[in-house]
């Protein structure tokens, strides 16, 4: 990584070999830094522009990692070699299986980071990456050649040239934050906001819509009654988000629960009409799953208290993010409710809550490498296609990053699909149903996610990465031997045994005469590989949670078996391309609801089209034909 | 099966006629040409050749070609038409020659239309006036089906719809936010119990007759050994001369079908080849075959042999015919007697069959499924029957997924494919 970059005097250079650049990423979050650093572990030329070299890889919210669902997303961008999951782990104060009682396919991994620690793991994993240079800067507004950006003109004159940009920018796009009666320009606290870069994007007529976002006051750890608090400790059982840190390196410590009381819910009632929620000043849509405390005790009423966690923000920090409590009331109030909650009676807000109103694209204009359909060379990843979350922004900063380096690559991007992958259904339910509140990834969304655990990501994922050159050399050889390690423990599985082959093992099984593979006995629950261990099965040294992985393959086999045949009819109908022109007005039969949905989402396949909300079997088979007819024009033409 | 094959059928009536059309659609039509008659003729001109077995070199008939390579043909693809003589032999011997071949395979009901479909020869609403049009004698009975009972399934389903949705909402709470204690948890044994009710539901009106009822009829098949009279009983029931009847022993050698209404109800009154053991020659004997099979579609079995020696199987019913014939099988005193020609004993037969056919077609006044829908149904009652034995909240969300879509493959919103299957399945092999 160069850090001090000479740029080039104020004149465009032309396209390919004489940019400056192959790829320019604008924005140094979650989703920027992944974008960058995946483009450049595949060999392209790629320069990361921040405003300050300092906030790149800052977490600008909660200071949590991973959860239901986002888990999942990190240990797949993991599985891509990618930063998040072993920053994480170079960070992680506290970490916590959400779900452990329940099956392994909705369980989530999730840590508290220390910020400093996160952010300096960021900046070492990018110095030690080639082919990344870091340039600050305000970034004024993009270079168009036609219909294709070309690079970046910065405020202070600068330019820099590029095959393509990827806009990584968050809430930066015409951000607002409120707070009580005070409203002020920027996206996070203290930072300018890039105005003249959103007027022109929506000058360049993509669509534009606006959503809201919360956070809550920090508060001075050194004023918390810890306690009189029940504490949650850190897991103990030595799990990493990512299989390539070895061990927790980082001291840990431990969360507490706070609640809201009576009292509590008196104050923000008697102030409800002093946040700009509920006067009318924010009218863009707040996420439903993660609503403002004002929201949750104007909705909930009959609640009489809210579960609040106290997640400390570092080791040699005294910020305490209280979890559940984001708001958008004035200081005072603020000040007023935290203190009628369980341990808070003498809290310090360091830096109040505030919401936060942006701008962000909808993301039905971007296809599935998130590359805006209509120009070519420009990409949108993170919070600006209208997502929450530093896991959602990272995974799309991965996808965006592999589509902009297999296109300067001239290569194919891997098609992955939801039956693949999280990060798929998330790309795809963003780019055909657009959002009408930040988007969250939850595990619900994932109709196959009894495959897409969180525990098989690299099983599932590391072969697409290796084969577009995504994995460093130590996790290639670090997946090279964990693949013949598994391959070794499913030969063995392959064994047939009878039931009293197994009784002989002191396992509890029906003596019915079942002969079957070791593999198939693995689906009874009381059944372990470990149990097997006296039939020759070999359980040393194998990699951490490889076993786990094939036994809950082996557990949940019936039911994997099952999708397959749905995912060959989707696969199927993912094979036929509608392109991207299709006139759907054209096509007799469909209803102007039907059309405007179409138009919106641009389906790129039939099967894409088959999961716009509303449209019917019968529109369906009056789509493939159409595309049919128009396919066999094109031939004959 | 395998849209890359190549597909043959006869296309016109069934054999004997006094010629028989055989399509031929797919890349190995031409082959196929080429290794009956050596050669492929000129393309749209009808051409006279000989065609030989390619195995045995046999001639099996002089026919007519027509050859239409793709995509300007009815189907899309390169299509041949033998047009040959409509005995049945010679269509039987053709077929074989052609099954016989690598690549090609029997069509699938409605496949020449799909493939004209998917290549863009024929639209949807084209295919479906072709399939009203094949279907006009029927479609006043279907439509008439579904009029009654349809919006009242559609509403019935939905509001399955509608509880199965409430569930899944519930265990997706427990499973994406159990962390957070604004959820209240779902409990384990509401979940179960509810979709059991849901599965017993189902099952009531899986339970009840099917729809296709109401088009097919009551299928009562007359059953005995030779010339025990099931001819003559069937002409009286039918009003008419549906069967040949003679003295000789085996004069049915086929399977009859007599469609008639009875007070409304339709039925299908099927007349067998007698069945007995020694003594029939190799066609009666495969006439007996069939008989046989009837028995196992049969609603309703009319046995006219000796008593007890009929198939063992619950809907048969004992029959004394022929009252006033020389050969006269009494039968116990409460079994029905009858006398076709004399008319005795016709009434209560009739009032019998009338009173049996009220379980075997649906009631004008309850919702009655077709088997189309009966296997979604079954699909979606047997993933809710299989909760309440569950304690995994994820096998649950996912046997509740599997519901919703059977549900949703019956209202139709299933995958392309299913309904594409479900719409070409409707047409004639070869049409």
């Amino acid at each position: 990584m160069r850090d001090h970059f000479d740029l080039k005097p104020s004149f465009r250079y032309g396209r390919s070999m004489d940019c400056d650049f192959d790829l320019i990423v604008v924005g140094g979050g979650h989703a920027g830094c992944e974008a960058a650093a995946v483009a450049a572990r595949m060999g392209v030329r790629t320069a990361l522009v921040s405003f300050t070299k300092d906030s790149i890889g800052a977490m600008s919210c909660n200071p949590a990692i991973g959860g239901l669902g986002k888990g999942h997303l990190v240990r797949e961008v993991d599985a891509f070699d990618g930063l998040i999951g072993r920053a994480a782990d170079a960070a992680a104060i506290h970490y916590r299986m959400l779900n452990l009682s329940k099956g392994a396919a909705v369980q989530g991994p999730r840590v508290q980071a220390d910020r400093k620690l996160y952010k300096a793991a960021i900046h070492r994993m990018l110095e030690a990456q080639d082919n990344i240079s870091i340039v600050e800067g305000e970034v004024a507004s993009l270079i168009f050649d036609g219909q294709t950006v070309s690079g970046i003109n910065f405020a202070d004159d600068r330019q820099i040239t590029a095959s393509a940009v990827i806009l990584a920018t968050g809430t930066f796009l015409n951000g607002k934050l409120f707070r009580g009666e005070e409203t002020f320009a920027g996206g996070r606290t203290g930072e300018a906001s890039a105005v003249s870069l959103g007027q022109q994007i929506r000058d360049a007529h993509l669509p534009i819509a606006r959503l809201k976002t919360g956070t809550p006051p920090r508060i001075d750890g050194r004023t918390i009654d810890w306690a009189s608090l029940p504490e949650q400790p850190s897991d103990d059982d030595g799990w990493t988000m990512s299989p390539m840190s070895l061990r927790r390196d980082v001291p840990q410590t431990f969360c507490a629960v706070s609640r809201t009381s009576a009292a509590t819910h008196d104050i923000i009632r008697d102030n409800l009409d002093r946040s700009p929620l509920f006067s009318g000043a924010i009218d863009a849509q707040g996420p439903r799953y993660c609503p403002s405390i004002e929201d949750k005790i104007h909705r909930f009423a009959d609640r009489d208290s809210h579960q609040v966690f106290l997640e400390p923000e570092g080791l040699d920090t005294n910020l305490v993010y209280p979890n559940g409590i984001s708001t958008s009331l004035p200081v005072d109030v603020q000040e007023a409710f935290v203190r009628t909650m369980d341990g808070l009676s003498k809290a310090e807000i360091i830096v109040p809550g505030y919401a936060v109103e942006y701008d962000h694209i909808d993301p039905r204009a971007l296809d599935r490498s998130l590359k805006v359909r209509d120009l070519d060379g420009l990409y949108c990843a993170g919070q600006i296609n209208g997502t929450t979350g530093y896991e959602e922004a990272a995974a799309q900063g991965l996808v965006a990053g592999i589509g902009a380096a297999c296109a300067i690559q001239r290569k194919d991007a891997p098609q992955l699909d939801r039956g693949t992958s999280y990060m798929a259904v998330m790309i795809d339910d963003l780019v055909l149903q657009g959002v009408t509140e930040p988007y969250r990834m939850l595990t619900a969304r994932a109709e196959y996610r009894l495959r897409l655990r969180a525990d098989n990501a690299t099983t599932r994922l590391s072969p697409i990465a290796e084969s577009i050159g995504c994995l460093g050399s130590e996790r290639r050889a670090w997946f090279k031997e964990r693949q013949t390690q598994r391959k070794a423990i499913m030969q063995e599985l392959e064994a047939v045994y009878s039931c009293e082959a197994i009784a002989d093992q002191e396992i509890e099984v029906r003596r019915d005469g079942t002969k079957q593979s070791l593999f198939d006995w693995l689906r009874f629950p009381n059944i372990s590989i470990n149990a097997l261990a006296g039939l020759g099965i070999s359980v040393a040294d194998t990699h951490e949670g490889l076993l786990a992985e094939v036994e809950e393959d082996a557990r949940y086999a019936p039911y994997l078996q099952r999708q397959e045949s749905e995912l060959r009819d989707l696969r199927a109908n993912e094979q036929i391309r509608l392109g991207d022109d299709l006139d759907y007005a054209a096509i007799a039969g469909l209803s102007n609801e039907m059309v405007e949905r179409l138009k919106g989402a641009r389906p790129e396949t039939l099967a894409a089209a088959s999961r716009v909300r509303g449209v019917t079997p019968a529109a369906l088979a009056a789509i493939l034909v159409h595309a049919r007819r128009r396919e066999a024009k094109t031939l004959a033409a | 099966m395998s849209a890359a094959d190549t597909i043959f059928a006869l296309s016109s009536g069934q054999p004997p006629a006094a010629i028989g059309i055989i399509r031929i659609s797919g890349i190995k039509a031409s082959g196929a040409l080429h290794a009956l008659s050596g050669s492929v003729p000129d393309e749209r001109r009808a051409s006279l050749m000989k065609l030989s077995d390619p195995s045995s070199g046999e001639l099996l008939d002089t026919a007519l070609i027509l050859w239409f390579p793709g995509p300007n043909s009815a189907s899309g693809e390169d299509l041949a038409e033998i047009h040959c003589h409509g005995g049945r032999a010679v269509v039987r011997a053709l077929e074989t020659a052609l099954e016989n071949m690598e690549g090609l395979r029997p069509a699938e009901p409605g496949e020449f239309t799909r493939r004209a479909f998917t290549h863009g020869r024929m639209d949807l609403a084209e295919a479906e006036g072709l399939s009203d049009l094949l279907f006009a004698e029927t479609e006043l009975q279907r439509r008439s089906a579904i009029q009654a009972a349809g919006g009242a399934l559609s509403r019935k389903v939905e509001d399955w719809q509608n509880t199965i949705l409430r569930l899944s909402a519930m265990v997706e709470a427990e499973l994406d936010f159990s962390d957070e204690d604004d959820v209240t948890p779902a409990q384990l044994s509401v979940v179960q119990s509810a979709a059991g009710e849901l599965a017993t539901e189902m099952k009531a009106m899986l339970d009840r007759p099917r729809a296709e009822k109401l088009r097919e009829g009551v299928r009562v098949v007359l059953g005995g050994p030779p010339n025990s009279g099931k001819s003559t009983l069937l002409n009286a029931l039918v009003e008419r001369e549906a069967a040949i009847v003679s003295p000789i022993a085996g004069t049915t050698r086929d399977v009859i079908e007599v469609p008639i209404a009875i007070k409304g109800i339709p039925f299908l009154f099927i007349d067998t080849a007698g069945v007995r053991d020694e003594g029939a020659e190799e066609i009666e004997r495969m006439g007996i075959d069939r008989a046989r099979h009837q028995f196992d579609l049969a609603d309703l079995i009319l046995w006219l042999g000796p008593e007890g020696e009929g198939p063992q199987i619950s809907n048969l019913v004992e029959i004394a015919s022929r009252q006033d014939h020389p050969d006269y099988l009494a039968k116990s005193s409460d079994t029905l007697s009858v006398s076709p020609l004399a008319g005795a004993g016709m009434d209560a037969l009739v009032a019998l069959l009338v009173d049996r056919a009220k379980d075997i077609v649906p009631r004008g006044d309850e919702i009655s499924v077709n088997k189309r829908q009966a296997d979604h149904l079954m699909e979606a009652q047997r993933n809710l029957g299989a909760i309440s034995d569950l304690q995994d909240y994820l096998i649950i969300a996912e046997q509740l997924r599997l519901a919703r879509g059977a549900l949703d493959a019956l209202t139709g919103r299933a995958s392309t494919e299913d309904m594409l299957d479900s719409l070409f399945g409707k047409f004639c092999i070869g049409k």
